[in-house]
């Protein structure tokens, strides 16, 4: 259990009230500021908090590519229901993941039609699944970023030191820096600073966001999920905006190490080398997705079908036409500047993949009745 | 059982001689009393002058026992409570049983017992019932289907057409401990937690609010699927006035706070069986948290919130820290198969 008494510190109203009173006094020194929070978790908490609404008139916070369901490509999606048509496979998957539309349907609704998938909130669950069916096989669909990564990559390791040949994995890691680098290096985007991801930057380290200061001039912060944390993360930013010197800080040292979790990005380095990947909204981001290493090709969930078939497939994908997904995770627009948002795309009826995950940002506008 | 055989079987549902003998020999045994007792195609009940309630919920709840309670209870429980938050005694239940081939014998005998006590608890009977058999596959081990009369008698509540700002809002107890409890005790979660379900019959609580103050109490309701915040939401949707929830006193035990957060569930949404919101008009509002108090059912009883002028329509929640947000019908499913 996490402890209570710690997070109890973390929202201490007379804490918070007066990281406010700085937040306030740093604000009026300064011209109208946009901060940037990468990670959908950040998004969620600022909204569940109330924190959006304790924040001066001239600061603005807007949401980025942070949620790794929505910024899988519809491609992944519909490989993903081609390979759930295959006789004798099991998809094991996040629960998020089910919901979102491909092309033409979506996982949950190939289950409807009878297609077998498993939600599982470990990917280590996935073994005794693979374990207990030798004769089918379980295909786990790596999504996520760094988070995540070693999970997975601990779940393909066990499997083959366990000699479990029927589990494979459909490699769609994502990585954040290089998002950043192509997030950052776009001119249509205005932001004075960036609120780092927090469960991120435990595996990476604090230290992997040294580049969006020096080369980019944009100050950043690593932060935690608490009141305090935001509140402490927000005033970090503004201060360095007002000194004119941008630089990376950590205001989630309780779990952030500047050098991050060597072991799991060991395990990762053992299972997973950089490719070049696509992402919704960023599009085609050099060394920014994770490949199975040559040795665990047996472990490829694509090598079930024909090469052919997955440059098909994956040529045309489509995403739904006048949905801002795009744009959103760019951080170039806002869930209300989307035609389609809270109208012809809900919860219930997700249009775009923002809509369906709980880290999504149309989600988290649409839940805390934001812009309707 | 005389038949000595251990679990159900197809031939249980056929109506022949294993139906009846599963009648006698379990359900009657166990629910015995003068209206069930001929086992005619409908009970005979007496009822005073005035209205009654009537109300009916099936109960499919995974798994069928759970820390706290399990699906007879519940199946009880859930119909009692929606009658008592009317203001209506409960007098007489059906039950209908969904029953899956191979169902073990000593699990339905259990779920049967654990019916009965929770009857007597409340002083309800059970006087009509149906089973059926499905085959293996067909449903998952046992569904139970039950619908209640009650009979209403003043004092009741005062209905929401007379919620007005200034009104409190009250809770019998900690929430989302049922949801939780549930949740954790499926297999493929393997938390192991100390939650245990709020499952309970709210009559005798009800029945001394309303005689403790009359003419305080304006609405009532169980906080069961959707949880408190959806009940907030049903109250306040399309009405003149709004509704205010401190964070800080919207009460979750440690424990279910913790594991909301580690699945990322947000308790509001999460069911209770055996917690009331209660609507109260502010001059009762202190002699009706002292009668919950006063009873085994509502020790923890604590304010919550208050009706407000606005926002009209909606419902806010104002943080530990201050800042507010907007509390909204939760969209799809967080929990299936919770009750």
């Amino acid at each position: 259990m996490i402890g209570l008494d710690a997070g109890a510190a973390f929202n201490d109203p007379a804490l918070c009230a007066m990281l406010r009173d700085r937040i306030d006094a740093v604000a009026r020194t300064l011209p109208r500021i946009t901060l940037m929070e990468v990670c959908g978790t950040h998004t969620d908490a600022f909204f569940r908090f109330g924190v959006r609404g304790l924040l001066p008139q001239n600061l603005r916070v807007i949401s980025g590519p942070g949620c790794p369901v929505c910024v899988t490509p519809t491609a992944t999606i519909d490989l993903a229901i081609r390979l759930a048509a295959e006789r004798d496979v099991h998809i094991v998957t996040f629960g998020d993941m089910i919901r979102v539309p491909g092309s033409n349907s979506s996982l949950e609704r190939e289950r409807a039609r009878g297609a077998r998938l498993d939600v599982v909130y470990s990917p280590i669950d996935a073994i005794p699944l693979a374990r207990a069916e030798p004769q089918k096989t379980f295909v786990f669909l790596g999504v996520g970023f760094e988070t995540t990564a070693p999970t997975v990559a601990m779940m393909i390791e066990r499997a083959e030191r366990e000699g479990i040949p029927n589990l494979r994995v459909l490699a769609a890691h994502k990585l954040v820096p290089p998002a950043l680098h192509a997030l950052l290096s776009n001119p249509a985007l205005r932001v004075d600073g960036l609120i780092l991801p927090g469960h991120v930057s435990v595996i990476l380290g604090s230290d992997a966001y040294r580049f969006v200061a020096e080369r980019y001039r944009i100050p950043g912060t690593v932060c935690g999920f608490e009141p305090v944390d935001l509140l402490r993360g927000v005033l970090d930013l503004l201060e360095m905006r007002a000194s004119g010197v941008p630089r990376i800080t950590n205001a989630y040292a309780r779990a952030v190490s500047p050098e991050g979790n060597r072991r799991a990005l060991a395990v990762l380095d053992a299972v997973f080398e950089p490719e070049d990947a696509v992402w919704r909204g960023l599009g085609m981001i050099p060394a920014s997705g994770l490949a199975l290493r040559p040795h665990l090709h047996h472990r490829d969930a694509l090598a079930l079908l024909d090469p052919g078939e997955v440059d098909r497939i994956t040529r045309e994908a489509r995403d739904e036409e006048g949905c801002l997904c795009g744009e959103i995770l760019c951080g170039t627009a806002l869930p209300p500047d989307c035609p389609l948002f809270g109208a012809v795309c809900t919860p219930e009826s997700p249009v775009g993949p923002c809509m369906v995950s709980s880290e999504g940002t149309c989600a988290a506008y649409f839940k805390y009745g934001e812009g309707r | 059982m005389s038949d000595g055989r251990r679990e159900i079987l197809l031939a249980h549902g056929g109506g022949g001689r294993m139906t009846h003998a599963l009648v006698r020999d379990l359900f009657l045994h166990a629910f015995d009393n003068p209206a069930l007792a001929p086992l005619e195609d409908a009970a005979r009940i007496d009822v005073t002058s005035g209205s009654i309630a009537f109300t009916t919920d099936s109960f499919v709840v995974s798994p069928v026992v759970f820390p706290g309670g399990d699906l007879g209870k519940l199946a009880v429980c859930g119909t009692v409570n929606d009658l008592a938050v009317c203001g209506a005694r409960p007098i007489a239940l059906s039950a209908g049983f969904l029953l899956e081939e191979g169902l073990p014998m000593p699990l339905l005998e259990s779920i049967v017992a654990s019916m009965r006590r929770t009857c007597e608890e409340v002083g309800v009977k059970i006087v009509t019932g149906d089973t059926k058999v499905v085959e293996r596959g067909g449903l998952d081990q046992i569904f139970i289907n039950t619908a209640g009369i009650g009979v209403l008698a003043p004092p009741l509540p005062s209905g929401a057409a007379t919620v007005r700002p200034g009104d409190c809002i009250l809770v019998s107890g900690p929430l989302a401990d049922h949801g939780m409890a549930v949740l954790s005790a499926r297999n493929e979660l393997r938390f192991d937690t100390t939650i245990e379900s709020d499952c309970a019959p709210l009559w005798d609580l009800i029945c001394a609010l309303l005689a403790a103050v009359p003419n305080g109490v304006r609405w009532m309701r169980d906080p069961t699927r959707g949880g408190f915040g959806t009940v907030l939401n049903e109250l306040a949707a399309g009405r003149d006035f709004g509704i205010e929830i401190e964070e800080a006193a919207v009460p979750f035990r440690p424990e279910v706070r913790a594991l909301s957060e580690i699945l990322g569930i947000d308790p509001l949404y999460v069911a209770c069986e055996g917690r009331v919101v209660v609507v109260v008009e502010p001059g009762s509002a202190e002699l009706a948290l002292a009668t919950m108090r006063s009873h085994p059912l509502g020790r923890e009883a604590t304010q919550t919130g208050r009706i407000v002028c606005d926002p009209a329509g909606r419902v806010v929640l104002r943080t530990r820290i201050g800042g507010t947000r907007i509390v909204e019908v939760p969209s799809g499913e967080q929990l299936p198969r919770i009750c």
